[in-house]
């Protein structure tokens, strides 16, 4: 009985040091953590960029759109257009998988790169850009239109509303929703395995192939995630707590 | 009773003058139109208090809120203090810093304290330094008795102190015409009073206004003009005394007798 337990216990030592130890394997796991950690901050800025950047022009197409039409001219049009650009640019890249994106960029757009960190930053900013660009349009939508029309009424122009008035609250509200959009990034770029790039899943897939045991890499890699994962939760609802102090 | 009001001359120097003012919108079901204004004229003076009543649904908001341009108008020009508002190029921002407006929801921004709310516009537009804003924010909190509640932020107000916040938020740009949109009707009853107060020193301190409100009271003994709205188009208009105790038209004299 008690032989059992110490075979056991030196079943999984060996297991360890096998998976992680021999040929410095735990290395291997570092070096994809770092990838993913690359992947999802750089597209995350990204994707916060245009995310801006398609909402404000979303939004103002909904909210001023009667106001630039009513003076008319070119710019309106050119206006339309960009809104249009937009519309499109939603429905293609919300309408299409992750890794379909990916690998058209990969083996299509970018066939004559061989950096795929870079293909992989810029495939994941496109694709967050879309989802962050809904959400802060539904948190500038849901800021209450009053607020918009007191800045208007004490002489803000549209921008400056937007700015000192309009994005603050917005962000208040969309942080939930953001964390989110973050959180389920971060676990997407699993599938930069697929041009080729050694992420955190891909190496811990690579010392199952090498070692053919399942059970301490893939473990691992979950934990991993998970530890990730919780910082940001508990990151974020840091900064809410703070948000919501400056109001009591 | 106040006479100092109602017997102060108006200077006769206009302040806003609107011609044919009409503003239509589309159904939502796309068929038909909406009328909310059918051609409005009407000249607001400098000194003038001058309050618009009129059934909900009449316009008469629209018509307040067209003097800013919050509404865009369909037809019609206004001039406010002698520019032309509605013209293609005028500077609608500019000529926004001289029309201070009170909301019906207060509107106080909920991410800034009191102060910040009064001294974000003259520190932005009016490019004031901190100290001449803050300075002249708490002359005013002073004035309304809510000096002490300069740090607070508006969720911490009841709903009178957050109305007298706002309107005193509007004098800081130093306009010269104060726009009220029925700013008591969103108020608990017994709140109604301190900020009608605040507008009657307002009135009484020679301010030119346009007010939007049920409250007749306030319009008998404030206002210098009474206009009456419906169905989009300025049905009567007088002295208080003439439109409350001499109607002359038939829907006023229904109007009254249901709000009375």
């Amino acid at each position: 009985m008690f032989d059992a337990i110490k075979r056991w216990f030196q079943g999984i030592a060996e297991d360890f040091t096998d998976n992680f130890i021999t040929g410095d394997r735990w290395k291997w796991l570092l070096e994809g953590l770092k990838n993913t950690l690359i992947i999802s901050l750089l597209a995350v800025l990204i994707g916060i960029v245009i995310g801006v950047i398609v909402a404000s022009v979303r939004s103002t197409y909904d909210k001023n759109g009667e106001a630039m039409r009513l003076r008319g001219g070119f710019g309106f049009k050119v206006f339309s257009f960009f809104n249009w650009l937009c519309n499109v640019y939603l429905t293609v890249i919300r309408g299409t998988p992750m890794v379909v994106q990916l690998l058209i960029m990969y083996f299509i757009i970018f066939a004559s790169s061989t950096n795929g960190l870079m293909v992989a930053v810029i495939s994941f900013g496109i694709n967050s850009g879309a989802y962050l660009a809904e959400i802060f349009r539904g948190g500038i939508m849901s800021v209450d239109g009053g607020q918009f029309e007191a800045g208007r009424a004490l002489g803000f122009n549209y921008v400056q509303t937007m700015i000192y008035i309009v994005i603050p609250q917005m962000f208040k509200i969309v942080l939930p929703t953001l964390c989110n959009e973050f959180i389920a990034l971060i676990k997407e770029t699993a599938v930069a395995g697929y041009v080729g790039i050694r992420d955190l899943t891909k190496a811990g897939d690579e010392i199952r192939g090498r070692t053919f045991s399942a059970f301490m890499p893939l473990i691992a890699v979950a934990l991993i995630y998970l530890g990730l994962v919780m910082l940001l939760t508990k990151l974020v609802s840091l900064l809410e707590r703070r948000l919501r102090k400056n109001e009591r | 009773m106040n006479a100092d009001i109602s017997d102060r001359p108006a200077s006769g120097e206009e302040m806003i003058r609107v011609e044919g003012l009409k503003k239509h919108y589309i159904k939502r079901n796309g068929f038909g139109e909406i009328r909310a204004l059918d051609g409005v004229d009407v000249t607001i003076n400098k000194g003038e208090v001058v309050v618009i009543i009129g059934p909900s649904g009449s316009g008469k908001s629209t018509l307040l809120r067209s003097l800013n341009m919050l509404e865009l108008p369909t037809e019609g020009r206004i001039w406010v203090d002698g520019e032309e508002i509605t013209d293609r190029k005028a500077d609608v921002n500019r000529l926004r810093h001289k029309m201070g407006m009170v909301f019906q929801h207060f509107n106080l921004f909920p991410h800034m304290t009191v102060l910040r709310n009064m001294t974000i516009a003259p520190m932005k537009l009016r490019k004031e330094t901190q100290e001449e804003a803050e300075a002249r924010a708490m002359k005013l909190l002073e004035k309304v008795g809510l000096k002490d509640r300069a740090g607070a932020y508006p969720n911490q107000l009841s709903g009178g102190q957050k109305q007298r916040v706002a309107i005193v938020r509007a004098l800081c740009m130093q306009p010269d015409v104060m726009l009220f949109d029925e700013p008591t009707s969103a108020l608990d009853p017994e709140m109604v009073g301190e900020v009608l107060e605040v507008m009657k020193d307002l009135a009484r301190g020679g301010m030119t206004m346009a007010c939007v409100t049920h409250e007749m009271g306030f319009a008998r003994e404030v206002a210098t003009r009474v206009i009456f709205i419906d169905g989009g188009r300025i049905i009567e208009e007088g002295t208080p005394d003439q439109m409350f105790n001499h109607p002359q038209s038939e829907r006023l004299q229904s109007f009254l007798a249901k709000v009375l």
